[in-house]
């Protein structure tokens, strides 16, 4: 996280900027730099959805072209006023993004660059085609803005409305993505699996931020159509498409600066390319797309980020540190009867074709107690964690949790119903600060939307949000870690990262894939006194784990597995001295 | 619409449709071998009718200066990094292999006049020409980034495309050209005629699945290709090289858009960028197949072939904006279709 001082930094720039500009800048450059304003809005829209969503669009021209065309039509048609026109823009462009979502975002991840390629040409050619909007030739005439009164006629005028426009969206993103909506968009990239065990609605927050961007898109095309007041297939065409793409990956496609960064030197290198490019090659023509095209590939493999983190690298360090702020507790889940049944497990199976990695599983876990599944490698333990949590689906079985049968439920839905887990392999956003991951697990405490957080005014129930991750992360003895990047942990540390996460559900059973793996005796020891206090405040844990002295110290009962299959169930002693279950660990004695 | 055009539409589909089949063939390959989304296959469509369109007019094609300078390109990196591993003796064979082979062709094409061989010698040069491209695309632009996301590869495969895209308009012109037919021939079937080109493409692209069905089932290049599609850690634990799948994955996939390219050259004028459209057909046959089935990429194709001769007839002005769009209900249909997809 980075300070609010230093923060405000850019911003500040960006402001004096905005306002000294057209006074003394001559005609040309003030054209230039609507232009890069009416492309940082769209590269924006490409910032929350490839940089931070981890999804990608090469149709956002052809988005543009939707709110530019239905602005024109309107105008020049109908006679419509063009601040009625903006939002009428807005619902086609919602309506398209919208059900080119649902389509494409099911599927995995490509198939939407692809979709949006082919929408991209098909609108191309449908502009250029259809007779009431002007056909190739396009639509003229459109008329000037009219803002309380004064004409926005030039170039300078209009330059106002187009970067307080640019100023409204960079805030609007900065907020989003500050937020629990955010942080929900930010885990789509660590892929869904994690964001999904967390309870968020990955699909819908897929389909939000294309959504958004699209919107971005719409609002540049308005923009655009009253600036130019004539509008044509050719700038919303599918090359163009691509270009958003290479501005937000050449300046930064993770941050909100780095889209203005590549919108201006794109712009500028264009702008310069076509003047030069053509005397040296003694032929006219687009040869700047390969300049363009070699760029992106220098930069995709020498500088995957883009250029605006190597710009941050170069300004002072800032040391300054957020700090959590006070706020009310969040409610608590009511603690289950001491000693009930929370997780009842039935001929639990899971087959993958021949093999079947778990068979007939029976067991149950109650509330106040800690349950420890144990088992060679391989004898299908994280398979089940899987199927009992919903993230993969069980081949037949029943799961009952706290009453309720769940086998079918995705894994958001059943952690809602407060199951939480931690993953074997961990799956905390590296770039991600401690304290944000695990603010990930309190996703579903939290109700306000992207539009409360966009307009900021969801502040009450992100302090209370924050304010139980940290109390988490106390808990789980990572104080000192609260504000460090996830990654720079050990992994040991990370998996403690994992259950404070999973603590910040507020669950009332608790998953824990190997928690003890990697961690020294002292943290070991720490580890289990936490699971011991929470056995002692009411809930049920499921333990795997190959630490023996870990298990038998602290489990109530121990369920043994091998071959995917219950090989004995009892007491810790009684299990430490079946036959059959020292065989399969010391092997057979012949 | 009588029997007759409806036939006649039916053969442009079919024709157009097998070409889109290869394309389509190449692009699942591509995909399953190295996870790249390959938009510039097009491109090697255009650059193989183009170079044999120049050949046949008799002038030096454009692909020789760019195969020379991606070879100058490749030889750089790949004798600097030799002289960073101290592998000195790996020099003579890497600047023969990416600088001299197309010096040679160059100096050929100089002393014999191109327009004067048989066509077949022809087809063969422009191959020879157009396909190392593809290998050397993949050193350039992918191998040094071949463990990076879908989405990285995707997007420098289209600013692959995009370059070749400005290095095509800056080496063959603006204008396009046709090839004159291969055969004259056509045959009456009751009615109808069918033309001996249409019958040659459909042939052709039948012998080419055919020999590419051979070489994956049959050779053991083709099976460590396959092994890499399926499972790309097992195949290198088996010593099965990642690099060296990714450019035999780009040499077919070069080998394919540049025959189609040699195939469509008389049919229809290609442009520098024409490439671009035929290969995203291409692609919507390959996503009708999700991707991954061949036989269904191939019959997708075929579909879009006659989608795109019938719709010319009737809305001939909307003729792309029906092909691009029937990708919507078959994204639809796979979407219904698929269960939750963890991309990874």
């Amino acid at each position: 996280m980075k300070s609010s001082a230093f923060s405000l930094l850019p911003l500040l720039a960006f402001v004096a900027a905005f306002a000294g500009g057209p006074l003394v800048l001559p005609e040309f450059y003030v054209t230039l730099l609507n232009y890069i304003g009416l492309y940082a809005i769209v590269a924006l829209g490409l910032v929350l959805l490839t940089g931070v969503g981890g999804l990608t669009s090469f149709g956002q021209a052809a988005f543009v072209g939707l709110g530019a065309y239905t602005t024109a039509y309107l105008t020049t048609v109908h006679g419509v006023s063009p601040w009625l026109t903006l939002p009428a823009g807005f619902l086609v462009t919602a309506a398209v993004a919208l059900s080119l979502g649902f389509i494409t975002l099911r599927l995995s991840g490509h198939f939407l660059p692809l979709g949006t390629i082919a929408w991209g040409i098909s609108l191309y050619y449908l502009f250029g085609n259809v007779s009431f909007l002007g056909g190739h030739t396009g639509i003229t005439s459109i008329p000037a803005l009219d803002f309380f009164g004064i004409e926005l006629k030039s170039g300078r005028e209009f330059y106002y409305l187009i970067w307080a426009a640019l100023l409204v969206i960079v805030l609007a993103t900065r907020n989003l993505l500050d937020s629990r909506e955010g942080r929900a968009i930010r885990a789509l990239k660590g892929g869904t699996l994690m964001a999904e065990a967390m309870g968020v609605d990955t699909p819908r927050s897929k389909i939000v931020i294309f959504t958004v961007a699209a919107l971005y898109a719409c609002l540049s095309g308005w923009l655009y159509a009253h600036l130019q007041r004539f509008v044509n297939p050719t700038p919303f065409s599918l090359t163009q498409g691509i270009e958003y793409l290479f501005m937000v990956v050449i300046g930064g496609v993770a941050h909100v600066w780095g889209a203005i960064l590549g919108a201006g030197l794109i712009t500028i290198l264009k702008q310069w390319l076509q003047d030069w490019l053509p005397q040296v090659l003694g032929q006219s023509g687009n040869f700047e797309i390969v300049v363009f095209g070699l760029l992106m590939i220098f930069v995709l493999h020498r500088a995957r980020d883009g250029l605006w983190p190597i710009i941050l690298r170069m300004l002072p360090e800032h040391t300054d540190r957020p700090r959590v702020p006070e706020a009310e507790a969040l409610p608590r889940r009511p603690v289950p009867a001491a000693n009930a049944v929370l997780l009842d497990v039935k001929d639990a199976t899971k087959r993958f074709g021949g093999l079947v990695a778990n068979n007939k599983m029976n067991f149950n876990v109650r509330a106040g107690e800690v349950m420890a599944l144990i088992g060679p490698n391989g004898a299908g333990k994280s398979t089940l964690f899987n199927g009992i949590s919903g993230v993969d689906s069980l081949t037949s079985g029943e799961v009952t949790f706290c009453g309720e049968r769940i086998e079918a439920l995705a894994a958001r839905h059943i952690a809602r119903r407060g199951m939480s887990r931690t993953f074997q392999h961990v799956r905390l956003l590296p770039t991600m600060s401690v304290l944000e991951n695990v603010a990930i697990g309190a996703h579903l405490r939290g109700r306000k939307n992207f539009i409360h957080a966009a307009l900021r005014i969801e502040r009450d129930e992100e302090a209370r949000l924050l304010h139980e991750a940290a109390l988490q992360i106390e808990h789980c003895g990572l104080r000192e870690h609260m504000y460090d990047i996830a990654s720079s942990l050990p992994l040991g540390k990370q998996r403690i990262v994992e259950i404070a996460r999973a603590l910040a559900t507020d669950p009332c059973l608790l998953l824990l894939d190997e928690p003890a793996a990697g961690l020294r005796y002292r943290e070991k020891r720490a580890l289990a006194d936490l699971l011991r206090r929470l056995r002692g405040e009411g809930m049920g844990i499921l333990l795997v784990e190959h630490d023996m002295d870990f298990v038998m110290g602290l489990a109530d009962r121990v369920v043994v597995m091998e071959f995917g299959e219950k090989l004995a169930e009892g007491l810790p002693a009684e299990v430490q001295s079946n036959p059959a279950v020292l065989d399969a660990y010391l092997g057979g004695v012949e | 619409m009588d029997l007759q055009i409806a036939l006649l539409l039916g053969q442009d589909g079919v024709t157009n449709g097998a070409v889109y089949a290869l394309l389509a063939l190449a692009l699942v390959l591509v995909f399953a071998v190295t996870r790249v989304i390959f938009i510039p296959q097009g491109e090697f469509v255009a650059f193989g009718a183009l170079t044999l369109a120049s050949l046949q007019a008799g002038k030096l094609p454009g692909t020789l200066w760019l195969l020379l300078g991606m070879g100058i390109a490749v030889a750089l990196i790949e004798i600097a990094i030799s002289v960073r591993d101290r592998h000195l003796q790996r020099i003579p064979s890497i600047a023969l292999l990416n600088v001299g082979v197309p010096l040679v062709l160059a100096g050929a094409l100089f002393v014999v006049s191109p327009a004067t061989l048989p066509l077949p010698v022809q087809v063969v040069l422009s191959l020879m020409m157009v396909v190392p491209l593809g290998p050397m695309i993949y050193r350039l632009a992918f191998q040094p980034i071949a463990e990076a996301s879908v989405l990285v590869l995707l997007i420098v495969s289209v600013a692959v495309h995009v370059t070749l895209i400005g290095l095509g308009l800056f080496f063959f012109g603006a204008e396009g050209s046709r090839t004159p037919a291969f055969t004259d021939m056509s045959f009456e079937i009751g009615d109808a005629l069918l033309q001996g080109q249409t019958v040659l493409v459909v042939v052709a692209s039948v012998v080419l699945i055919g020999a590419l069905f051979f070489f994956f089932e049959r050779t053991i290049y083709g099976k460590a290709l396959r092994a890499t599609a399926m499972n790309r850690t097992g195949a290198r634990l088996m010593g099965i090289s990642a690099t060296v799948a990714g450019k035999l994955s780009f040499t077919l996939a070069a080998l394919i858009g540049a025959f189609s390219g040699v195939l469509i050259s008389p049919i229809t004028t290609v442009y520098y960028d024409s490439g671009f459209l035929i290969g995203l057909k291409g692609f919507v046959g390959a996503i009708i197949g999700g991707l991954a089935s061949y036989p269904v990429a191939a019959a997708g194709a075929i579909l879009v072939g006659l989608l795109e001769s019938y719709s010319s007839f009737w809305a001939s002005a909307f003729k792309e904006v029906i092909v691009f769009t029937l990708i919507i209900p078959v994204l639809l249909w796979r979407s219904l279709n698929t269960r939750h997809v963890e991309e990874e």
